[in-house]
């Protein structure tokens, strides 16, 4: 077995405040798994730390090319981060193609180690590269630090006695680049080496030679003369004292659910159909039976949503998750949801559309379809996440309004929030608002006859619930005649339920918290309005701006879609200019420019790509300048 | 005493006048909606069930209009999709006794494919299937199980569709019963709804059910006076005989049935099929009586009553098995939900 070294001698430590790393890969090259372990590591040491996983939607796209690059991107930092870095300081590359498509990412300065096996002459030609270009020989990277190493060549070496076939030994190559990163970054293995144990407690040699890979990886650096003249760094850690959990978007989604029903006193009902990006929370929710969760795996996504609907007449916190495709085939039913007037939250994980689109990439294209997207007039809340963390608050409240104001919730997610993750300080029952639900109690004879569709001052009705005896009643798709929910074709009695079903939804403005500056003053030259996963972008963008000397620009973040926070149009006339970065072709910009008559500058970014904090504050700038 | 005895021992006497809603159902004059709905009140109060545990669910439809007209809990839905929110209910439930009213087109056309799942989950809900071969409420166009040939106002020189043989869809599709009865013979609707509520698991009753606006002739053999001769009815343990005087009965011929003359063949009851419910195999044959064939001298009259029904573990049982397993070293608490299985001490 390798021995971990003395600290050493001859490598100084340099500390820094903050790095972005990227492990780029094939798809097959483990680079996700890689990724999560290092995150773990640093976590578990109580750094800030934000990651993105970024990979294709292929399982095995043709190894070695383009299309198959796999990335795992993360920000680590002893001060707050909130994003994975717009641009990375390190790349690992495990083969040309890797490198090819994400140099453009890395800082100028930037250090590469690359996998020299993933070089040879086959590779290069997969990725695209010229006969004869090799980037590592010809030049071509001088801008950057480059380490070549010949992973490959050095697992085998180190494994050679692991009693593994070769196939098995070149699977832990990945692992021999995280001890390396470990050492690089002054950090232990020791936790993933105890991760590693249970992940592989079936078959302790493959386990063991993971380890191991890791600990040759991390000696490499320790012994090589390669780095002598870079040194290590260390990032010190800087987390308050306290119990953390780590928790990816799609986690806290399925966290809220199952915690807003214990709130409520509910059993908690998902019904679903798999689709990237949002089967986790399906995936995780089925784990939590212990809970006495129940999932319901449906043959399509209709049927996703319809099982909820019946088990939210039955009395359950109800909810179904999907992605754009998923939330089309579903919008015929939320219109009975909507007419039903029952509780449902539907959690739409956003990806890149139309149609299949970019399923494994993040956009914020479905806000219109979550707004408006049924038939006939047919209003709900709509509201939004802002962080992996923040997907769990979003979620908790979107059940908290579906239960108190009976009606189905839209909750936007989208799969940079979904699979990204972010340290999270537990916390505890008492922290979480109370749910309190308007369930009917039962109907003695000598009491009025119920009227399923009575509402109380907020317009809401009850929740009648089977079982309960004396409030038989039926609901249903045809109009509702008022009060009594008989069915009615009655002119003037639908105008009467569409509006009141409008001015339900739209009195849930008096009571949601008003829209406050995230950072920056409360008027001036301009805001940037945000909404969803470009929280941690402009939040960043915003403190470099102010950094920069643009002291008048300031930071909205929109929880609230619809209804909007009752202050919103007086917090935009608080300043010269409003900026609205969307990853989107400027749907929000039309929301606002709609209800509030202004003109604000939008910015698009349609890549499938999250905006990252360069972008924003370079915009931030042109418009500061164009208002001078 | 099982769960069964003790709801009916709480449960007050009720009569069908107990489940008539204030609505007047708006079927038209002759439909045989109307007879299906008597007998599905008929057949509640026996079931021994409280009234206010009782939920009817549809979809879209003529039929689908059902629950308004039952005084229990109920949904009317959206089309097709009745089976999956009568699935979500149930799951939510266990303790419900949950009925569907579908139609040919809401159960095989729009909603075929949550028809299939649904039989292979086999979720306890007794659903009713109201078969009148044509779409009603949008006014006589062909549905899933219209006869070859018929003309209709989207079919005006003939069906080139081939319909669905809904009992073979059944038991293809993992069903656990399925049964057939006709809206004119009440008593016997009434008998075969009762063994369906009873049946653990998803029962299937497909009523032939008349449409006298769109489809009136769909169901003429069966007149009383034609009945004999071209329906067999089931009862378990029994010899398949029809007929006239019940000359006639079923014989296998290796996997062939053949309609055979007891009289004139000199044959004993004991020569013929006997019905056995509980026998997949027969009953795929059963489900295929009704199939035209051609070569055959004598048209194999049609099957009614329960063609199949077997013991099968329902999704609601099975899931509620599952969560109980895992808390059967206590539920999760609220603390140990946010704290997670993975978290970390920062010192």
């Amino acid at each position: 077995m390798t021995e971990i070294k003395e600290k050493s001698r001859t490598v100084h430590v340099i500390p820094k405040t903050s790095v972005s790393v990227l492990f780029a890969g094939d798809s097959g090259d483990g680079m996700q798994l890689t990724g999560t372990q290092f995150a773990n590591t640093v976590a578990v040491r109580g750094s800030e730390l934000n990651t993105f996983p970024n990979f294709p939607s292929e399982i095995r796209a043709p190894a070695g090319t383009i299309s198959g690059v796999s990335g795992f991107q993360l920000q680590f930092g002893s001060k707050p981060v909130y994003t994975p870095g717009a641009r990375f300081d390190v790349m690992i590359a495990m083969n040309s193609a890797a490198l090819k498509a994400n140099l453009k990412d890395l800082h100028r300065g930037g250090i590469i180690i690359a996998s020299t096996e993933g070089f040879d002459e086959k590779n290069l030609k997969l990725a695209g590269y010229p006969e004869g270009a090799n980037p590592l020989e010809d030049g071509t990277l001088s801008n950057y630090i480059v380490f070549p190493v010949p992973v490959l060549q050095l697992t085998r070496e180190a494994l050679k006695d692991s009693g593994l076939g070769m196939k098995e030994i070149d699977r832990c190559k990945n692992m021999f680049v995280l001890g390396l990163l470990y050492w690089l970054y002054n950090l232990s293995y020791e936790d993933t080496a105890i991760t590693l144990r249970e992940k592989f407690s079936k078959n302790v040699s493959i386990a063991e030679a993971n380890i191991n890979a890791v600990k040759a990886g991390y000696n490499f650096g320790d012994e090589t003369e390669l780095f002598a003249n870079l040194g290590r760094f260390d990032i010190s850690p800087q987390k308050q004292h306290g119990l953390y959990r780590r928790v990816t978007g799609n986690e806290a989604c399925a966290i809220a659910l199952t915690a807003a029903a214990k709130k409520a006193g509910l059993e908690l009902f998902l019904g679903s159909y798999p689709i990237t990006p949002a089967t986790e929370i399906l995936q995780t929710l089925a784990k939590m039976k212990k809970w006495g969760v129940k999932t319901f795996q449906a043959e399509d996504e209709i049927a996703g949503i319809v099982s909820s609907i019946g088990a939210a007449f039955g009395g359950a916190l109800a909810a179904t998750n999907t992605s754009g495709p998923g939330l089309a085939l579903k919008t015929e039913a939320l219109g009975l949801a909507v007419i039903m007037e029952i509780p449902l939250v539907i959690i739409n994980v956003q990806r890149g559309g139309p149609s299949t689109g970019l399923p494994t990439k993040p956009e914020q294209s479905d806000l219109f379809m979550s707004l408006y997207g049924r038939h006939g007039d047919a209003p709900l809340p709509v509201i939004a996440a802002c962080s992996p963390v923040d997907c769990f608050y979003a979620t908790y409240e979107a059940a908290r309004l579906a239960l108190e104001h009976m009606t189905p919730v839209i909750c936007l997610s989208d799969g940079y929030l979904a699979l990204s993750s972010e340290p999270w300080k537990v916390i505890t029952e008492e922290s979480l608002a109370d749910i309190n639900p308007n369930i009917q109690p039962a109907r003695k004879p000598e009491d009025p006859p119920y009227l399923p569709y009575k509402r109380d001052e907020q317009l809401v009705r009850a929740w009648a619930v089977p079982g309960t005896p004396g409030l038989e009643h039926r609901l249903g798709g045809l109009e509702k005649q008022h009060e009594t929910g008989n069915v009615s074709h009655d002119p003037d009695n639908h105008e009467l339920m569409t509006r009141l079903r409008a001015e339900k939804i739209e009195k849930i403005a008096d009571s949601i918290p008003l829209q406050t500056i995230d950072n920056g003053p409360e008027t001036g030259d301009l805001l940037v309005l945000g909404w969803g996963s470009s929280y941690g972008a402009i939040k960043t963008a915003i403190e470099n701006a102010h950094e920069e000397g643009y002291a008048s620009v300031a930071h909205a973040h929109l929880r609230y879609m619809y209804p909007f926070p009752k202050n919103l149009g007086q917090i935009l006339g608080n300043y010269k200019k409003v900026l609205i970065p969307e990853n989107n072709n400027g749907q929000l910009l039309h929301v606002i420019r709609d209800r509030f008559l202004i003109e604000p500058v939008g910015f698009s970014k349609i890549k499938g790509l999250p905006f990252n904090e360069m972008e924003i504050l370079d915009k931030i700038i042109d418009v500061i300048k164009e208002l001078e | 005493m099982s769960d069964t005895e003790i709801q009916a021992s709480a449960c007050p006497t009720l009569t069908a006048r107990d489940f008539a809603s204030d609505q007047e159902p708006k079927w038209c004059p002759g439909c045989g909606d109307h007879a299906v709905l008597q007998q599905i009140k008929n057949t509640l109060p026996d079931l021994g069930v409280r009234k206010e545990n009782f939920v009817f669910i549809s979809g879209i439809g003529c039929s689908s209009r059902l629950p308004y007209y039952v005084s229990t809990y109920g949904v009317h839905g959206i089309h097709g999709r009745a089976l999956p929110m009568a699935t979500g209910l149930k799951t939510a439930r266990p303790d419900l006794c949950v009925w569907v009213a579908t139609g040919d087109g809401d159960a095989l056309s729009i909603g075929g494919n949550h028809f299939i799942h649904t039989l292979r989950r086999n979720p306890d809900l007794n659903v009713v299937l109201f078969n009148n071969e044509i779409y009603g409420l949008t006014k006589g166009q062909y549905s899933p199980t219209t006869k070859l040939g018929l003309k209709t106002v989207t079919s005006p020189s003939g069906v080139i569709d081939h319909p669905f043989n809904t009992a073979s869809l059944t038991i293809g599709s993992g069903g656990s019963f399925f049964a057939r009865a006709f809206d004119r013979d009440g008593k016997f609707l009434r008998s075969v709804l009762t063994r369906a509520a009873k049946h653990k698991g998803m029962s299937l009753v497909e009523v032939y059910q008349n449409c006298p606006i769109f489809n009136n002739s769909a169901f003429e053999a069966f007149t009383p006076e034609n009945k004999p001769e071209l329906t067999v009815y089931l009862e378990q343990g029994k010899p398949l005989v029809f007929g006239k005087e019940s000359r006639k009965g079923i014989m296998l011929d290796g996997f062939r049935p053949i309609v055979v003359d007891i009289e004139k063949q000199c044959l004993s009851t004991n020569d013929l099929w006997i019905h056995d419910e509980t026998d997949l195999n027969k009953a795929s044959i059963l489900a295929r009586f009704t199939d035209d064939r051609e070569g055959d001298d004598e048209p194999l009259p049609c099957p009614v009553g329960i063609l199949f029904a077997q013991d099968k573990v329902t999704y609601e049982d099975a899931l509620t098995g599952q969560i109980a397993a895992a808390q059967s070293k206590g539920a999760g608490t609220f603390e140990e939900l946010l704290k997670g299985d993975n978290s970390y001490v920062i010192k």
